[in-house]
């Protein structure tokens, strides 16, 4: 109950942010809103390395069931508006040097929290200037003390409500009645009886709250929101910093991380081979930023040769190792087309690698 | 037919860049303007819908054409300016 709202003045509808992942956990913190009469809207942030949206374009797997964006289904089933907001060029000092450092991956989730609940203070401060009491009161979170072995747990919260500058404006419904009373709490807008006092790795409580608010289709991350806690991604990325002898990466770096087989023949050259048709069409849009190689006789996948061929023995050894992964991969010889970004083709004719002539050491991730 | 003022090319931008990208030129339009949205992912023929429904614009109409998809639709009420 909404007890100290006070009956002389037309109560204010308090308006509260929502950081929405897309997952379980950030839906039903909205839904604990919701249910005492706060008035939310979502925002998802964008940082590229994402594992909704376009993975599910690239991979043409179940194609029609899964061809949704998390965040903005979820708002749907909340009936909430759903702020996206693109923060991938920002969010790179964040990966290259998180202050709190990397989860068991290149994960940074604590830093990642910060900046994440940082940009939702910006953007709730920003409101309040502008419309004032249509403005936003406060930032809600899914966050539940000791869900997550780095970043949440009981010694983090603090850190992430102070370090990020929300403070006492930040909640989190499915924790608070574990943490200090924030400011929503003291004021009365939400009742702090009606929280939840959620801790520990179960997910037995959150699954019982979906049960109760009737929810019973939502995506389960297993390791978390992103490409970072994935190993072979990491892997991957630690791999790109090593062979530019530099910590940096562009947008599309990261996109290509995400597909195809990953092989690197030599410490400046690595290939980047489709593995299905939704790749190669993905990989399709690049030939004019990276050479590339395809098959001319018998059916074969796309590959991006991510460096420069320094002779024409590198240039057959990436051309043998596509070759290998053809249709033609059993015959004597397969022909195949290296095109540089301007268009530039030519053909060679090798024989493919034998499939355990390329050393698993080549293979990335 | 629908008369669509404004133009946003996304083409080749994997979502949900091409929901992100309707979404900031939304917010620089007035209600009852109308925004066509031509994209090649195919994700963003129910994304950007999505997106509207949510956000109370409305969807004008949708099609393909060879390797591209588009969307056409209408301001609404709140542009969302306030971010
Ligand atoms: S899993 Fe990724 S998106 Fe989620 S908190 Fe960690 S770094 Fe951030």
């Amino acid at each position: 109950m909404m007890s100290s709202v006070t009956e002389s003045t037309q109560p204010i509808k308090r308006r509260a942010i929502a950081l929405v992942s897309g997952g379980l956990d950030s839906m039903l913190a909205v839904k604990v809103m919701q249910e005492q009469g706060i008035e939310v809207e979502g925002v998802n942030f964008f940082t590229g390395f994402c594992v909704e949206g376009h993975t599910h374009a690239i991979r043409k797997k179940d194609k029609d069931k899964e061809k949704r964006n998390n965040a903005l289904w979820v708002a749907e089933q909340l009936g909430i508006k759903m702020h996206i907001i693109d923060i991938s060029e920002e969010y790179k000092d964040v990966v290259l040097n998180p202050r709190h450092g990397y989860g068991a991956n290149l994960n940074p989730c604590l830093d990642c929290k910060i900046f994440m609940v940082n940009q939702a203070t910006l953007m709730i401060n920003k409101a309040r200037e502008l419309a004032g009491d249509r403005g936003f009161d406060f930032i809600v979170t899914g966050e539940v003390i000791g869900q997550r072995p780095k970043s949440q747990r009981k010694a983090t919260m603090p850190i992430i409500s102070a370090e990020s500058g929300a403070d006492e404006r930040l909640l989190r419904p499915l924790c608070a009645k574990n943490l200090p009373a924030t400011l929503p709490e003291r004021e009365g807008w939400v009742d702090r009886e009606s929280l939840h006092d959620f801790s520990g790795r179960s997910r037995k409580p959150q699954m019982a709250l979906a049960k109760k608010f009737g929810l019973d289709d939502f995506a389960q991350p297993a390791g978390g929101c992103c490409f970072l806690t994935d190993e072979s991604y990491s892997n991957k990325l630690a791999d790109l910093w090593k062979a530019r002898n530099e910590r940096r990466y562009e947008l599309d770096d990261i996109m290509l991380l995400k597909v195809g087989r990953h092989i690197r023949p030599q410490p400046h050259l690595k290939l980047i081979i489709s593995r299905e048709e939704g790749e190669n069409r993905f990989l399709e849009g690049y030939r004019y930023q990276f050479t590339s190689i395809t098959t001319v006789s018998c059916p074969g996948p796309l590959a991006l040769v991510d460096g420069n061929f320094q002779n024409d023995e590198e240039m057959q050894q990436a051309a043998a190792i596509v070759a290998r992964y053809s249709k033609g991969r059993s015959s004597d010889e397969v022909t195949l087309e290296v095109r540089s970004p301007d268009g530039v083709a030519r053909q060679v004719t090798v024989e493919p690698f034998h499939p355990d002539a390329v050393p698993l050491a080549w293979n990335v991730g | 037919m629908t008369e669509a003022v404004h133009e946003l090319d996304v083409r080749r931008m994997l979502c949900p860049m091409p929901v992100i990208k309707t979404q900031n030129k939304v917010r620089t339009l007035a209600t009852g303007d109308c925004l066509r949205v031509v994209c090649t992912d195919p994700g963003a023929l129910s994304d950007i819908p999505a997106w509207c429904r949510i956000n109370g614009h409305q969807v004008l109409e949708t099609g393909e054409a060879g390797n591209e998809v588009f969307v056409v639709l209408r301001v609404g009420e709140d542009n969302g300016a306030l971010f």
